[in-house]
């Protein structure tokens, strides 16, 4: 198996762990951390696309690359964004969470 | 092999920890250490621009966001500690998630021989770009309708973020006040660092045309050394309201769009960059977007404004 | 000359993962947070700066060789602010001047 296999199926468990990370916790916090984990996995994911589109004296396909770099910005944009709607709930209610109460 | 071996059963290790530690603080640790692991990984994967973005944003930035909000959320720790759900629950979704592993795994291993790549026309046409790094030619020549997209994503963002301000405070200064301590350690070393990082981050952005790097890394260094003036109370955050932040914001997409409608008259598409221009039209684009990806980045970590504007 | 000079760079790297092992051991290991701070400085300057001696016996040209030692200082500038500001707060008598 080639290295850039091993990382793929690195990026396949990040993926579940994830997945796992932002159903099973209540607090909205872990639920954001459990969401960049899975970006983490599938930008992962990317870059084993782009290792196996080496050639021409490039290391990588550099599109995909590009693909991810633009990725990594959105996905903190929208962390910060979460992060801050999160903080707005806490002042406004006194308590993070996401439960509705009767 | 051995050592790729190694790093992947770090990196999943340290996915686990931030996953099951029961402290916040903990777990947002834990995905700062994953953030600079998965930086290893992709210098191993043959992707140093993404290594430096990776560092840079996925975990310093988005590592200062997370720090910063568990700590304002200490309180509310235990107290989520009743909703947790019961071991049916996690048992259906650990084999809901094992699932959605194996299938990522079976498309993995199934992907076709050969690979499919862009690499051959990315190299045919990288000479007309006049840059030498096929990252940045791939962000600022063949796809730079995403590239002018994302800055405009950051500053929806931006907007986003300044709309959560309380009424009294709208238009204010974004975060609390840090007051500097002149003796301090903080203040030394922000002293020492920030000027430094400056000209890293405006090394890292003028090597971006030949080698790894870029605007966007650069951009990140200049932003983490705005927040580190903040932080330490060494200089205060804009109010929001202010003209010249505002300028300063929508100069770099105002400058692409203004350029990708120029298209138009020089070559009849838009975006597209006359042949012997190139290289003159990207790094215009780029000094005004790095300066605004700069601005926003930093003024997202700083939040919204929570303290009344003066006027 | 190329043998001799790979020989040390591995004994020099070597010697270098032995204090990370040993800082990483004492973080693990002491009972308090300013015993592991003393413990993780001697990752932090020793094991790095040995790590990069090494290294600086490989590096292609002054330029290379510049960075590797400016790596150096600012991992121990960093370390040194972040020991302070720890140590502050977690020492006994408080965070008082």
């Amino acid at each position: 198996m080639s290295t850039a296999m091993l990382y793929g199926l690195c990026s396949a468990v990040l993926v579940g762990l994830g997945l796992f990370g932002l159903i099973v916790h209540p607090q909205p916090l872990r639920k954001i951390l459990a969401f960049n984990l899975i970006g983490g996995g599938v930008f992962l994911l990317f870059g084993v696309v782009a290792r196996r589109g080496a050639g021409v004296g490039f290391g990588g396909d550099p599109v995909p690359q590009a693909l991810v770099i633009t990725g990594l910005v959105v996905a903190f944009a929208a962390t910060a964004l979460a992060v801050a709607l999160l903080l707005r709930l806490f002042e406004q209610t006194g308590q993070a969470t996401l439960r509705l109460d009767g | 092999m051995a050592f790729d071996t190694g790093l992947v059963l770090l990196v999943l290790g340290v996915a686990v920890w931030t996953i099951v530690a029961r402290d916040t603080f903990a777990a947002v640790v834990g995905f700062v250490a994953y953030g600079l692991l998965l930086a290893l990984v992709w210098v191993r994967l043959a992707a140093p621009d993404v290594a430096l973005t990776e560092a840079a944003i996925g975990s310093g930035v988005t590592g200062v966001l997370l720090l910063g909000a568990s700590t304002r959320l200490r309180r509310t720790e235990t107290s989520g500690a009743g909703e947790k759900p019961g071991i049916t629950l996690r048992l259906a979704a650990g084999m809901l998630c094992a699932l959605v592993s194996a299938g990522v795994a079976a498309i993995v291993l199934k992907f076709p021989e050969p690979a499919p790549t862009l690499a051959p026309q990315t190299a045919a046409n990288i000479v007309a770009t006049g840059l030498g790094n096929p990252v940045t030619a791939v962000l600022m020549a063949y796809r730079a309708i995403d590239t002018l997209l994302e800055t405009v994503v950051l500053l929806l963002a931006l907007v986003g973020i300044w709309s959560l301000a309380q009424d009294r405070v709208w238009g204010g200064f974004p975060g609390p006040r840090h007051h500097a301590d002149l003796e301090g350690v903080l203040t030394f070393i922000a002293q020492l660092l920030v000027p430094v990082g400056i000209l890293v981050g405006i090394h890292i952005f003028w090597i971006g045309s030949v080698a790894p790097g870029g605007e966007f890394q650069g951009a990140t260094i200049l932003a983490a050394m705005w927040i580190l003036a903040m932080i330490t109370g060494l200089v205060d955050a804009p109010p929001v309201s202010r003209r010249w932040l505002r300028l300063m914001l929508l100069a770099g997409p105002a400058v692409f769009l203004a350029i990708g409608l120029a298209g138009f008259a020089m070559t009849g598409a838009f975006l597209a960059y006359p042949a012997p221009y190139a290289k003159l039209l990207i790094v215009t684009i780029e000094v005004p977007v790095m300066l605004s990806i700069a601005a926003a980045l930093a003024l997202l970590v700083a939040g919204p404004p929570e303290r009344r504007p003066q006027r | 000359m190329s043998f001799a000079l790979d020989a040390l760079t591995i004994l020099a790297v070597s010697t270098g993962a032995f204090f990370f092992l040993a800082g990483t051991v004492g973080l693990l290991r002491f009972p308090d947070a300013l015993s592991r701070l003393h413990a993780l400085t001697k990752a932090d300057n020793l094991g790095l700066g040995l790590v990069v001696l090494g290294l600086l016996l490989q590096a292609e040209g002054s330029f290379a060789a510049l960075k590797l030692i400016g790596v150096w200082l600012l991992t121990l500038l960093a370390g040194a602010t972040v020991t302070q500001l720890i140590a502050r707060t977690a020492r006994p008598g408080g965070t008082h001047e």
